[in-house]
């Protein structure tokens, strides 16, 4: 492609917690921005345009609420965009923001998502306050279920993946969840929410925001000189589709394996186990993350548990997955798409700390949306050529 | 344009749903209507849309994730690049501009659709405003026009009269277009004789209450010119934001509309035709004034917002409508605006020009 190269060089992120009451929606999405800012050593002028994504206005009450934040995020005089993709949306807030770069149209992009779902009702916002909705846990189960008849997988590797990734938490200071003596024997007696999932292989509700800034080539360069590491963006791709129609396959959506293909074409990726570093997979359930290895094309058809059970997707593992925690372990809805392509920069940029993988050079995102239809994915690199 | 290179990008079709009060049709089956109208104008199929990007709200639908039912309309089968803003279709035209611009993809599908009847719109837009000062006083969007209409009244800046002039203009323009909701001929006198809504706002003030729909499908310069004889080439586009307190803003101006018409390019030549998102009389005279547009410039023949307002889709009209003056009116250099917020707090202008 002929747009220009793209570097990260700031990311914030609030601590993600159930209620943030010590601050307002201007205070949560100001805090992850402003440490963003402080990491890329940019002050508020320097910002040439801001990008905020979330999940629905019902989850707050506020409607279009980025003409509230325009102050809040020092936007007044600058463009102001709002993007609003279901649970893709912090990715594709992410995928909007480069793009102001990549086509040369502004220099400086700071993207911001969040969700602060203490000030409603998430569950009564899913069924627009008309009291059908059976919440995302009811809508995944079957594909979820029916991801275990095709493939054999034995019922232990949803909880494998539960303890996995809340063992990560506790490596995050940002993370939501932290589970301190979670075990499998936790996980197998919480209680059974929607069939296979249980209480402890389900995300939980949270406040939090994630916040990037994003520069052109010089930029990033010039960050890179000054000794603060950035991430480039290899490649971005989005895919939709419709929620219902005979022939759809629900549990291996075609929108997720064309819009991994897209991503790896565009990064030069042919063998994605061998090629990516690590990957922050969208996973608010246990079983999604075996389901998005095969989905996203990383491993074969039937081989995606396979790696879980092998310990493959652990933090010390051959392909570590979520190591962040993941959307398991903090779930701010519009923010946890954004969170997922912050981790996977901060990989690259060797800036995760604890639960950071030795020599990560490149790391994949995604995140999804609506009844797995929307799709969104970014492969990052600490080089622009880091693909080998 | 005087030159064209395949970076640039021009508007290849387009159509504009029935504007009615209250729409028997879905969201989802508005859109489709005007999707196929849009590609149909453009020669092409759905399938040969690269990318779709929708404008809607959900506060407007009365829903959570109300745009995802209207991705049945996509016909995004096998799945399609798409994205989606909680914003009008213009701005969901920008990002389809955006995205045509990383120079791998040559045609682009923008929408925007808004079924107001579904909800009253003076209990959900107090809901856009800041939610510990402001959303507890439950000032509408009319409330909050009528401030500025008061301001610019104060101020001198415009009369009760030039208001209604407005009115009864652009409701005789409007019956130039099927589609609209409210047109006819009407007596400035008379309409001033007319008892206030919401002082100094009269019914004829006000916009219609709309449910609609609008497509616009863009491609990048070698497949628009493959496509269609005469693209309309989108020369400048731009939109800034200004500061959300009313009570912090001079409201007498328009400062973001000011700043997206010049990074638009608007002084590099004159603006035959303006159509913009003008939903209360004032806004017009106080937009026009902003755009720096003198006499010469037409303003709204489509009869504009104050003919059907369909919220969500009213600013990609405008930008339709633009374009339809270079297409079908002989016009070689036209704008579209499109605004969002209280008082006029968002602004975006898009500035298109045909080949000549």
């Amino acid at each position: 492609m002929a747009h220009q190269p793209c570097a990260i060089v700031g990311i914030g992120q609030t601590q993600h917690k159930t209620r943030r009451w010590d601050v307002s929606l201007g205070g949560l999405v100001r805090e992850a921005a402003s440490r963003a800012l402080e990491d890329a050593q940019m002050d508020w002028s320097d910002i040439d345009a801001v990008v905020v994504g979330k999940a629905p206005d019902l989850f707050e009450g506020v409607m279009k609420p980025e003409l509230y934040l325009t102050d809040a995020l020092g936007a007044a005089g600058k463009p102001m965009f709002r993007v609003h993709t279901a649970g893709s949306v912090g990715g594709t807030t992410g995928i909007v923001a480069s793009h102001h770069v990549e086509t040369g149209r502004h220099k400086r992009v700071l993207a911001v998502a969040y969700q602060k779902q203490s000030e409603g009702n998430a569950q009564f916002a899913l069924g627009s306050g008309r009291g059908f909705s059976i919440g995302a846990g009811g809508a995944f189960a079957p594909f979820m279920r029916s991801y275990m008849y095709r493939t054999g997988a034995p019922a232990e590797i949803g909880p494998m993946v539960a303890v996995k990734d809340r063992k990560n938490a506790l490596k995050n200071p940002y993370a939501h969840l932290k589970l301190q003596d979670i075990s499998m024997e936790k996980v197998l007696a919480s209680p059974m929410m929607w069939d296979p999932v249980r209480f402890l292989e389900s995300c939980p509700s949270s406040d939090g925001a994630c916040a990037v800034v994003f520069t052109d080539q010089e930029g990033g360069e010039a960050a890179a000189k000054a000794g603060r590491k950035p991430a480039w963006i290899l490649g971005s791709a989005v895919r939709s589709e419709p929620s219902q129609f005979p022939g759809r396959d629900p549990v291996a959506p075609q929108g997720a394996a064309d819009c991994a293909a897209d991503v790896y074409q565009q990064a030069g990726i042919t063998n994605p186990l061998e090629q990516i570093d690590c990957a922050e997979l969208y996973v608010p359930f246990s079983w999604y993350e075996p389901m998005w290895l095969e989905g996203h094309l990383i491993a074969e058809k039937g081989e995606g548990w396979k790696m879980v059970q092998r310990g493959d997707t652990a933090l010390d593992g051959s392909f570590p997955v979520n190591m962040s925690g993941g959307v398991l372990s903090s779930n701010p809805i519009g923010a946890s798409g954004l969170l997922r392509f912050a981790e996977a920069a901060l990989q690259v940029r060797g800036m995760a700390g604890e639960h950071q993988v030795d020599g990560a050079k490149v790391a994949l995102a995604q995140a999804y949306g609506a009844s797995a239809q929307y799709f969104s994915m970014w492969v990052v690199g600490g080089s622009l050529d880091a693909v080998s | 344009m005087s030159s064209v290179s395949n970076s640039d990008i021009a508007i290849i079709g387009w159509s504009i749903s029935p504007m009615v009060r209250n729409t028997d049709y879905t969201e989802a089956q508005l859109l489709n209507q005007v999707i196929s109208g849009a590609v149909e104008d453009a020669g092409i199929t759905r399938k040969e849309v690269d990318f779709t990007c929708a404008g809607s709200c959900d506060y407007v639908a009365g829903q959570a994730f109300s745009f995802v039912q209207n991705i049945d309309a996509l016909g995004a089968w096998p799945p399609k690049r798409d994205s989606h803003v909680e914003m009008d279709g213009a701005w969901a035209l920008y990002e389809a501009w955006l995205r045509l611009q990383m120079d791998d993809i040559d045609v682009a599908l923008a929408m925007g659709s808004g079924r107001s009847s579904t909800a009253d719109p003076a209990t959900i837009y107090p809901m856009e405003m800041d939610p510990y000062y402001l959303a507890p006083l439950g000032t509408d969007a009319v409330s909050f026009a009528a401030l500025q209409a008061r301001s610019l009244l104060d101020a001198g800046l415009v009369t009760e009269r030039q208001m209604a002039e407005v009115a009864a203009r652009t409701r005789k323009d409007g019956k130039n277009r099927s589609y609209n909701q409210v047109t006819g001929d009407f007596d400035v006198d008379e309409l001033l004789a007319g008892d206030y809504v919401r002082a100094p706002l009269r019914r004829h003030d006000l916009p219609p209450i709309t449910d609609g729909a609008c497509a616009l499908v863009i491609a990048r310069a070698d497949k628009a010119r493959e496509l269609v004889e005469n693209p309309i080439w989108i020369t400048g586009f731009a939109h800034y934001s200004e500061l959300h307190y009313p009570g912090m803003r001079d409201l007498r101006t328009s400062n973001s509309t000011t700043l997206a018409a010049k990074a638009a390019g608007i002084e590099s030549g004159p603006i035959e035709v303006a159509e913009i998102q003008s939903a209360f009389t004032h806004e017009e005279l106080l937009l026009a004034s902003a755009l720096g547009l003198g006499a010469d410039t037409l303003i709204n023949p489509s009869g504009g917002p104050q003919s059907a307002n369909p919220i969500m889709a009213t600013g990609l009209v405008r930008i339709a409508e633009a374009a339809g003056q270079i297409r079908d009116n002989g016009k070689q250099r036209t704008l579209g605006h499109s605004t969002s917020g209280p008082c006029l707090q968002q602004n975006l202008v898009c500035i298109l020009e045909g080949n000549n």
